[in-house]
């Protein structure tokens, strides 16, 4: 059907949203128009290409990009087409294409910044419309790319608010990725994880700060790592840290999850405060805290570790971790099905232990072996069979509705609650989105 | 680096050791016996296989010599392989209720190495049918065994896991050791 603005308005109240949202595929065509493919979204990070020549695919929306390095040590976001017949230029996830990029087809040859180089028997053309430097001939660039310290974005809509602008004061998930570490740099480990959720997008965005869900979804991983750790310290050992990560589900319950407060920022963007392993009190924890004040000093290092953030959520793509070094980014394949991309980050010269704590917690909560996130996909997965179904129209959002604090542009959750405040701010910004007509929220 | 995987980092992965017909067979039992532990699901027996310090490791990259410090698929030892079969057996273990079944073929066992206390390098492929949740799930790779010969018999100091598919994307978790 085509939905009209004042249908899509109807379809978000204050304390609910209908199904339609989450299975209707002409509107996810319309939020990829109107959200994907015009808000500022996620490509990856600079140490993703850090050399000459690489290349690294992203989707934005419903289109094909990559993000590439050329030989000035420049990056570009562009279109994985090539403007001869159309053939995608780059095929593997990542790579380094060399000196130039080679299509396969006619081995019309591209710079790094997408610059057409080359094409075999160019005399073939003489006479023609075509030349090379002509503006139809060069492989197409995301109407704008930007970064924030290395995180590269890039929006499919000419014009619109910068970067920084949209971030907002979220932008400090990419502040603490980076302060946190010593050397005052972070980079990737190796390839990222890809892993297919059953469902729709906004599901996954809606549970990353709903605080009533982990001890009821994760309860059996709870306790399991709890009996585990009873173990290790009967038998003298001392579990890995990463390990009370898990046990912490069992031992927060349902109702101890509301301590930590959610705040929802303009453009949609969410945060949560601090709850897990954000400075524990430990042996490696004290060395790094020494590593963090002989770089920047005690002040300075006191107020980047004092910052109260576990979770950025960025509108409408990614999910950041900063104490726990692991950024997720969502690529919408259809109303049912969207790709993730988890990544995890290496902070320069801060201790190895750290790291290996962080890693324990990717491995634990987002590989694909994961006990965590198994039980979420799942979950997820049930959400969108029961949202396809017509036993209901509705998505209850009341939870603390009509009690959210504001402050000033920021919107809180009370304090104590476990609010569905951060689903309600995101649709309320969806429906802003969807019904401007790609001018943004 | 563990002095398993530094094993078999240093070992040819092409090499055929020339090993006696009980060697072979007893090799093959044991991998046989292991893959029947896991379709039967009889967990005391699984952990029973492993050495101490024994790892089950399934890389993310094939390019990866140790499980150690890097992101795995699985990279579990003894304390890891407990918390999974504490947590899928738990009734509150909603997405994985009900239990999977499982298929194990393992076969094209050739002996990479034998050392004079009998400890053997093994390499093999398997191929696993997984039904869950009403579907049939195929997964297949290769594994490189590092065994250690006990009074006991063999066990288990490292299990590399190559699966083809490794790269993913992942439609599914993975739940249980294949």
């Amino acid at each position: 059907m085509i939905w009209t603005n004042d249908e899509i308005s109807a379809l978000v109240e204050p304390d609910r949203v209908h199904r339609k949202a989450y299975v209707d595929s002409d509107l996810f065509d319309l939020e990829m128009e109107r959200i994907f493919e015009s808000a500022w979204v996620y490509v990856g990070h600079e140490s993703q290409v850090k050399n000459p020549g690489d290349y690294y695919l992203a989707r934005i929306g419903r289109q094909p990009m990559m993000m590439t390095r050329d030989h000035n040590g420049e990056i570009h976001v562009l279109y994985n087409r090539c403007p001869h017949r159309g053939a995608q230029l780059c095929s593997a996830r990542q790579g380094n294409a060399g000196k130039r990029i080679r299509c396969s087809y006619h081995a019309w040859m591209f710079n790094l910044d997408g610059s057409l180089d080359s094409i075999p028997a160019i005399d073939g053309y003489d006479g023609t419309a075509l030349t090379i430097d002509g503006e139809d001939f060069q492989v197409a660039k995301a109407e704008r790319a930007a970064n924030y310290r290395g995180f590269w974005f890039a929006s499919l809509a000419e014009e619109g608010i910068s970067l920084e602008a949209h971030l907002g004061e979220a932008r400090a998930g990419f502040d603490q990725l980076i302060d946190r570490a010593p050397g005052g740099e972070t980079e990737v480990v190796g390839e990222c994880f890809h892993v297919v959720q059953q469902s729709n997008w906004k599901i996954f965005l809606e549970n990353q700060l709903d605080a009533s869900h982990p001890g009821a979804t994760h309860e059996s991983t709870g306790v399991a790592a709890m009996m585990v750790e009873r173990d290790m310290k009967n038998a003298g050992e001392e579990p890995p840290m990463s390990y009370g990560f898990l046990s912490d589900f069992a031992r927060l319950g349902i109702e101890g999850w509301g301590k930590f407060g959610t705040v929802g920022h303009p453009n949609g963007h969410c945060t949560l405060e601090g709850y897990m392993g954000l400075r524990p009190d430990d042996p490696d924890t004290n060395e790094y805290v020494k590593c963090m004040y002989d770089s920047y000093g005690e002040a300075r290092a006191e107020e980047i570790l004092g910052v109260n953030l576990h979770h950025s959520l960025i509108y409408p793509c990614m999910s950041i971790q900063p104490p726990l070094q692991q950024l997720r980014t969502i690529r919408p394949i259809s109303p049912n099905r969207t790709m993730s991309e988890i990544w995890h980050f290496r902070l320069k010269d801060a201790p190895e232990a750290i790291y290996q704590r962080a890693l324990g917690y990717y491995y634990l909560v987002n590989s694909p072996s994961t006990m965590v996130n198994a039980d979420d996909l799942f979950n997820w997965w049930k959400v969108q069979h029961g949202l396809e179904s017509q036993g209901g129209d509705w998505v209850s959002f009341h939870r603390n509705a009509g009690f959210d604090v504001i402050d000033g542009a920021l919107r809180k959750s009370p304090d104590g609650s476990m609010s569905e405040m951060p689903m309600r701010h995101m649709m309320h910004v969806w429906r802003n989105y969807m019904t401007a007509n790609g001018k943004g929220a | 680096m563990g002095e398993a995987a530094e094993k078999l980092a240093g070992s040819d992965p092409h090499q055929v050791a020339e090993v006696s017909v009980e060697t072979q067979l007893a090799v093959e039992r044991f991998l046989h016996r292991q893959a029947e532990i896991l379709d039967e699901k009889l967990w005391d027996d699984w952990l029973a296989l492993f050495t101490q310090d024994g790892h089950y490791w399934m890389p993310a990259r094939e390019d990866q010599a140790d499980g150690e410090g890097v992101p795995n698929i699985f990279w579990e030892n003894l304390d890891m392989m407990q918390m999974r079969i504490n947590r899928n057996d738990h009734p509150q273990a909603h997405s994985q209720a009900p239990h999977n079944r499982l298929c194990h073929v393992v076969s094209n066992v050739i002996i990479e190495n034998e050392d004079a206390n009998g400890d053997i390098i093994v390499r093999s492929r398997f191929h696993c049918a997984e039904y869950f949740r009403y579907e049939v799930r195929n997964f297949t790779g290769k594994y490189r065994h590092v065994l250690k010969m006990t009074d006991d018999g063999f066990h288990i100091q490292l299990q590399r896991a190559d699966l083809v598919n490794r790269e993913g994307p992942f439609e599914y978790v993975l739940q249980w050791w294949l």
